[in-house]
Formats: C-alpha cells, structure tokens, sequence
C-alpha cells in the first residue's frame, strides 16, 4: 500500500518539479502564518468535522480546509480519507439533514462526524450515494497525511516520523518539516528535525546546502545518515573529486559518527553489564550467606530464584484478577510481589532448614548432594503446578520505556534492578553490621563451635541464617522476571555464574562477592559483542581459574590461624 | 607369594560376579526365546550401559572416596572418551549416511568441503584408542596442574570443576565445533568391521564393558595396596599432615586426577557404541552431580560401592521414567535425600551402621541394668 502510493507521488514529482517547487515555498510562508495562528487560537474544531467538511464540500473551500486539516496531527484522518478514496464513504441525503457516513469493514455504518454506529433501514441504504475524492486533491491528501506524523501529540512519534520522511530524501518534504521544526516545543524532535532536513538537503539542496548538511550532521552524530553519506562520497570520489572539501567533510563526519556508535556500543554494553551484575549480586549474596553457613553451594538454591519468579506471576495474576489488566493499581504488583515472594522463599527456607540441613552441619559435602536431591523435586514440582513452559510476567507500564541520557538509552526496567541491588547490599549490610542477629550470623560463620561455647543459639542463628539466603534468592527471582523468563529452570542459568562470584568474592564475604558480581556481570557484557555468548563465557570462566592462581582464596580472603581454612 | 585370606575372599567375590554377568551374554547366544531366563539383545546392551557407569561411578570413588577430591567434571571426560570413539564410529559410516558423502552427514548439512585436519587420524582404530585414554588425561593434567598447584580445594575445587564441565559443554553444543552440536553422532554402522547393531557386537561390548568394570577394580584396589594409595587415603583424612610430612601433595592429587579421567574416558568409549549416540547433553553439568549420588547411595570409600549404587540407581531411573514419567524426579530427589540423611555410609554400609546400632543398643541395656 505504502509502497504504491510512494510510487505515485514520485511521478507527480517527476512531472512537474519547478512549479511544484515554487507553489511550495509560497504554500510555505501561508502555512507558516496559518499554523503559527492555529495554535495561538487552538482551533475548536476537531479532524473528524473538518474532513467530513473537505468531503462536501466545493472546489474552491478545499484550498482553505486542507490548510486546516494540515494542522492537526490526528491518525483518524488517515482512516477516514482511506475509506474515502477506496469508496467506503457514502452521503445519506435526507429531508432533514444530509450526513455522511462510512461503511466500515466490519459491516456497519460510522457516522464520519463523531464515529459513531448507527442502524441504517434497507431503503436508506439504497440511498446512500458512493463519494470519492477528486484526482487533485489526492495528491494534496497524499502530502497532508504523509506529514501527519509530524504533528502528533507524542514526540516520539513526531520523531520517528521527522527521520522517516528525512530518509526518503524527496524535496516536498523539506517544507513540511522546515515548518516544523519553527513551532516545535520539544528539544529532541527539533534535533531529528534538523537530522531529517539534513538528510534531505543531501540529495536535494545545492552545493553549498549539501556542505551544511554535511556539517550539521556531523554535529549531530546522525546514525540514520551513515548510509546517505557514504552516497554522497562515493558519488563524489566517482566524479574525481575525492579530494575536494565536500568529501573530507564527508568522510570527517563518517568517521565522527563512527566514534559515537562505538561510544554508545560501549556504554550500552556497560550499562548492561552493570544491571546483568545487580541481579547476580542479589542471587549470590544469598549463595555467599549461605555458603558462608553450611560450608557448601545450596544447591537449591536456583529453584529459591524460581521460587521468587513464581510468587511474582501469582502476584500479578491476583492484581489481574482483582483490579484488571489495565488498572491503574496493576502496576504497583511488582512493588508489592517483592516482599512477598521475600517472605514465601524465606518460610520455604526455614522449613528445609528445619527439617534437612540441620543435620548436615558435620558433613559438608554430602549436604550438597541432598540439596540437589531437593533442586531436583523442587523443579518437578514447578514442572506439575505450573506447567514445562514459562509463564507470563508482564512488565508494569511505569517501568516501561526508557532513561535517555545524552543519547544513550537506558531501561527503566534495568535502573529499577540497579536500584534494588543497592537497597539489598545496604539492607543486608545493616543487617550484618549493625544488630544482634547479624553479630550472631557472623560468629557462626567464622566459627561454630566457638560461637556456640560463647553462648550464640547456634541452631537459631543457623535457620535464620538459611532461610534469609533463601529470601534473596527469590528477591534475585522476582528482579529477574522483569528482564528473564519464569519457568521450571530459570535459576539454573544464573546459578553457574552464582558459583563463579562467590568463589572470586572469598566465601561468606559480602563486600566481594558485591564487586566480583559487577565484575563479572561486566566482563560478560563486554565481551559478548565481540565474542558472542558462549565464547564470553567461556572466556569469563578463564579469566576466573587464572585470577585464583593469582589470588586462590578470592579478593578478600579470610585470615585465620586455623590449620584447616 | 602366597595368597592372604582376606585376598582370597575378595578374588573369590570378584570371580562371582565376574561369573555372574558373563551368565546375561550367556543367556542372550544360548538361552530361551521366552521365559524368565531369557535375556533379549535390548537387556544386554542396557546391562552394559549400566557397566560403563559402574565403570564411571568407580573412576569418581578413586577421587572422591580415596583422595577426597569432589569432582564435578567427571561426566565432561565420560563424555570427551565417548565423543574420540564416535568420531571413529562416524568416520566408519562411510558413504553409506544420508547423504551418501565419505563425511560425516551433520558435516554435509553444515557445508564443509572435507574432512577437518584433526578428524582424520580417528580412521585409525588404534589411535582412536590411545586418544580415548590421553584427551581426557591431557584436560584433566592441564586442568588439575593449575587447580592444585593454587592449592584449590574442597568445595572451591567442585564448583572450579563444575564450571569447567559448564563451558566444555557450551562448546560442543555449537555447530561450528565440528563435533555435530546438539545432535551429537549417532546412526553407527560399523565398529571394527561388524554390524554395530548386531547381536554378537552387543554381546562383545557388553563382554568388553564387564572386564573394563574387572580392570578398573583391579587398578583400584592395586593402587590402593601400594605406598601411593596410603598416601592418597591420608591427603583425604588430613591434606597437611601429608604435606607436612615431605609428600608433595599436588603431584599425588594430579597423577590421580589424570588416571580417573581415563578410566572415565575408557567407560564414555564403551557407552557410545552400546547406547548408539552421543550429545552434549552427556555432559552437562547435572550428570556430574548424578554420577556422585550413585557413589554416596552405594558406598564412598568402598570397593564395590560404587558399582552397586550405579546399578541400582539407574535400574530404578529407568523404572521410574517408564512407570511415573511426571514423578520420577520427586522419587529419585526424594532418595537422595533420604540416603544422604540416613544412610551416609550408603548401601555398602547400611550392614555396619545395623550393627553398630545393635551393638549401642546392648551396650545401653547393659550399662542401664
């Protein structure tokens, strides 16, 4: 559809280009006053009554009400003139009132004024006459919704269209946007308007403007223009004037784009890093407390991360079910799912605790085998209550969209899990640091049986302990389903790399299993444009042996005297 | 040299067993057609596969029970010695696969000219051998020498090994590691000339796999009279005692390593051809952790321990998954949580541990009365 109609307006264009041209820049200045009053007056009438008045009326009204319907940044115009030019609009004459209807694709008659169904009797439908549009105005239609998107009320809109018209480079654009560009209020859709008239001018404008242009693309570091440049050089290196200022600028401009793309390459992938770190760093400052405990990987401990992405798809199924869908209050689910799957993890844990691993507080190593036994009935049970497939978590609309910040984009989503992970270290240091329970904790773990002939309730102190691991964990989870999956082994993916940052960080070592998350979350990130996934990986694993030949207790290792530690 | 009495017993149970699995190829070439003795050529090769990870189980006990070494790479050289005889056992296909190429059909399907450089020595028998033994030995050295030397142990060692198993077995489920990615080799024709399918070949293998489980007991127990395996079992009851006393600990826990990563390598080889295929999933991480449990149920630390729990439990594995498809992993998970919780000598022990609560039992009724 698009394709044909782009093919149509090339060859009016063809035809007749000088008078077009002209007609253009006088159309211009008019429009400019025209638009500059409209919005001083904020026209009352709405694109709806303006285009049911274009369709009615004479050929000398039309001049002034395209002027009018140009003004408004309304897609119903679309609609309504492509239901008109495939015969779709009807004019219903009546003793009364004549009014214009439109027979829908769904088989009803819409009263083009206010869109509204109404029921037609068979002798009204004989009646109806088939309106079409005249050839002429058709191409001015054409133009009119072609710019449309530059007047509506959502700027990212306005600035995917501005780029879109830019990059099809065609002259009658360049008004359109140039008047644009005079009244628009928002600072990004100016610079994609500058963008999308530079672009033009390139294939367009005369010697001097296409330097400009150049030029202000340059400034700009447009990414859209690469290939539009690299035209404009390779046209002028084949005319043998690759020497000449026009394709130095060129190429300066190329190679300055250049430089940006890699910048934000770099700092998309960082900021990437940094996020894929945060969640890490919440799931293994569970591992590293529990580890610390027992002494051995909870092997379990990716099902509690399952856990924590389950309670948040029970959470947001209640929110549906209670307040719907689109509520307003949906949102708040994630806040609330939070705690609560904090709260279900750590009860789960407290059990297990009670009712397993406390009797394997001797025997170290055979705890992990009976903790993979419970992994492995945990994530069947997923696999019975929620089914094999994951299931879907939606994404609350507030975290939707995105953080620009001089030009990189950053997710919302991704700087909730940023934040999230500082809450957590900061809880979890005050926790450690500065109450009875986290005194007790830390004397456990240094050493049990120490602590319990000074009179720490060890066995109180362990199943606390436990099931706080547990509670990060599926914290981990819940972050997790904002960017991941949930199903029956999503935790199995992140607990590899859980391991990993606990053995670099020193056991039971918070401060370094914090900066060994980041690390590695980091290096990951990095590499994986240049290596691929799996490559990254593998390499991050390399680095990890290599660096505990260097450092074999990790970044903080313990100082004791014991013989064994 | 005379036999000791003890030795005598364990020739005498070696002979039994030997005995009594040469009785299932037995059954299979001469035994009914139907009837409770009769042994079908699909029991025969799923007998043996249980050998090859009886096989396996032992190679981790060396490690596990005697030098207390927790290794969590074990199924990663199961599987590099079954991946060096699939190569040979693709390249016997011949033009006779799918595609009717001397290469490999997965090779075809990726669009490879010829045959890569380092697949060609594997048209050789003996060779396919001899790298069945020293891939998995030279992994195991390259890895062991910078893990030991760093004095890594404990838990650090299991989850270094884990992770060790993690990326290898990323690496092979690509496609352009010339190892078939995901779908791994299978479709074999011909090992050593004969019909890999037929019945005398699933006999041979299983007879081959019975005497790999003879040999690796043999090795294991011979090492365990020497002087090297008393040092073994004292760096798994106090490392720095040993250390203190003027062994070098790294070069004993190595020389270990790398052994018990050939006999894994050896068990892989004989698991391809009985099991027909081979992919990446073999190795994956959870098969290492799996391969532990069938030592803890049998017995760590025990000569025959691990034999018993590698049978057992994958005899029951393969009941359940039949008979409770959707409950098999809550029973096997639920087992090893039991074992572990109480029976921590496993299957082997469950003897001793009965007679000593016996024995606390009458000593408290003596001393109350």
């Amino acid at each position: 559809m698009i394709a044909t109609c782009n093919l149509q307006e090339t060859q009016v264009h063809l035809y007749t280009p000088s008078r077009s041209l002209l007609l253009d820049y006088k159309r211009r200045i008019f429009r400019l006053v025209v638009s500059l009053l409209i919005v001083c007056s904020a026209s009352a009438r709405d694109a709806r009554s303006v285009m049911a008045d274009l369709i009615l009326s004479e050929k000398a009204q039309q001049g002034d009400l395209i002027e009018e319907l140009s003004t408004f940044g309304d897609t119903i115009i679309t609609e309504i003139y492509e239901a008109w030019r495939t015969g779709e609009i009807y004019l219903l004459d009546q003793e009364s009132s004549s009014q214009l209807l439109q027979f829908t694709t769904s088989q009803q008659w819409a009263l083009i004024k206010n869109g509204e169904v109404i029921n037609l009797t068979e002798a009204e439908v004989e009646k109806a006459k088939k309106m079409r549009p005249a050839r002429a105005l058709r191409k001015q239609m054409k133009r009119i919704i072609d710019t449309l998107g530059l007047k509506a009320a959502d700027a990212s809109l306005r600035i995917d269209s501005a780029i879109k018209l830019g990059r099809s480079q065609k002259l009658e654009f360049i008004p359109s946007l140039e008047a644009r560009l005079l009244i628009e209020p928002a600072k990004e859709v100016q610079l994609a308007l500058k963008e999308a008239l530079a672009i033009s001018q390139l294939a367009n404008g005369n010697e001097a403007e296409v330097m400009d242009a150049v030029r202000s693309l340059a400034d700009l570091k447009s990414v859209a223009s690469r290939a539009f440049l690299q035209t404009v050089l390779a046209q002028e290196i084949e005319n043998e004037r690759g020497d000449e200022p026009l394709a130095e600028a060129c190429q300066q401009a190329l190679s300055k784009i250049e430089t940006h793309i890699k910048q934000q390459e770099f700092f998309g992938s960082f900021f990437r890093g940094i996020s894929t770190g945060s969640v890490l760093l919440i799931v293994s400052f569970g591992l590293a407390i529990t580890f610390g405990l027992m002494g051995v990987i909870n092997m379990a401990h990716g099902e509690f991360v399952a856990i924590g992405g389950y309670v948040t798809f029970l959470v947001q199924n209640l929110f549906i079910q209670v307040w719907g869908l689109s509520s307003s209050a949906f949102g708040w689910y994630f806040i609330v799912a939070l705690p609560t799957s904090f709260i279900v993890a750590a009860a789960m844990g407290f059990l297990m605790e009670k009712s397993i691993i406390r009797f394997l507080y001797r025997r170290p190593l055979e705890s992990l085998l009976c903790t993979w036994g419970i992994s492995m009935i945990m994530q069947q049970s997923f696999r019975l209550i929620f089914g094999a497939a994951n299931v879907q978590v939606n994404n609350p609309t507030w975290l939707m969209g995105n953080l620009s910040f001089g030009g990189f984009q950053m997710s919302y989503t991704r700087l909730l899990i940023i934040l999230i992970a500082l809450i957590v270290v900061a809880l979890t240091w005050l926790l450690l640091r500065q109450t009875n329970l986290g005194l007790h904790i830390r004397a456990v773990m240094q050493n049990r049986d120490m602590a319990s002939s000074l009179g720490v309730p060890v066995a109180r102190v362990n199943t606390m302990t436990f099931a706080l691991g547990c509670g990060l964990a599926a914290l981990g989870g819940a972050v997790l389903s904002q960017i991941g999956n949930v199903g029956p082994s999503m935790g199995q993916a992140y607990i590899v790399d859980s391991f990993m940052v606990v053995v670099t960080g020193s056991v039971g070592n918070l401060l370094g299993a914090g900066l060994s998350a980041m690390g590695i979350g980091l290096v990951d990130q990095l590499l994986q444009p240049s290596l691929g996934p799996v490559l990254g990986k593998i390499t991050v694993f390399i680095v990890i042996i290599l660096f505990l030949q260097w450092r074999p207790g990790g970044l903080f290792p313990a100082r004791s005297r014991s013989l064994e530690d | 040299m005379a036999l000791s009495t003890g030795m005598k017993k364990e020739m005498g149970t070696l002979c039994a067993v030997m005995g009594l699995l040469m009785l299932i190829p037995l059954l299979n070439a001469i035994g009914p057609i139907s009837g409770p003795f009769s042994v079908s050529s699909f029991e025969v090769s799923l007998w043996g596969k249980y050998l090859t990870y009886a096989v396996l189980a032992m190679s981790l006990n060396l490690l596990w029970g005697y030098t207390g070494l927790l290794c969590l790479c074990q199924s990663l050289f199961f599987a590099l010695g079954g991946y060096a005889m699939g190569m040979y056992l693709m390249l016997m296909i011949g033009e006779r696969g799918a595609y009717k190429s001397v290469l490999p059909d997965f090779m075809v399907f990726l669009g490879y000219q010829k045959l890569p450089l380092h697949w060609e020595p594997f048209y050789n028998f003996w060779f396919t051998l001899g790298a069945i033994l020293w891939v998995p030995g030279l992994i195991a050295f390259a890895f062991g020498f910078l893990a030991f030397r760093s004095r890594i142990k404990g838990v650090y060692f299991s989850i270094l090994t884990q992770a060790l198993t993690y990326a290898a077995c990323l690496m092979f489920f690509r496609n352009d590691f010339t190892f078939g990615g995901n779908n791994g080799f299978t479709d074999f024709k011909d090992i050593l000339g004969f019909n890999i399918n037929s019945d005398g070949s699933i006999r041979g293998l299983f007879i081959a796999s019975a005497f790999l489980v003879l040999i690796t007991y043999l090795v294991t127990s011979g090492l365990l009279a020497t002087k090297f395996g008393k040092v073994q079992q004292a760096i798994r009851d106090s490392e720095n005692r040993v250390l203190y006393s003027g062994y070098s600990t790294t070069s004993f826990k190595l020389t270990i390593f790398v052994i018990s990563a050939m006999i894994a390598g050896a068990a892989g080889a004989l698991y391809v051809p009985q099991v027909g295929g081979i992919n990446p999933s073999v190795m994956e991480a959870a098969k290492s952790l799996e391969v532990v449990v069938w030592v803890a149920v049998g017995g760590r630390g025990t000569k025959w321990g691990p034999v018993i729990g590698a049978v057992l439990v994958n005899f029951i594995k393969s009941y359940t998954t039949h008979a409770f498809p959707d409950y098999w992993l809550i029973i096997m998970g639920g087992m090893f949580v039991m074992v572990v919780l109480f029976m921590p000598y496993g299957i082997v022990g469950v003897y001793q541990q009965v007679k000593s609560y016996l024995a606390r039992n009458r000593s408290f009724e003596t001393t109350t009365v």
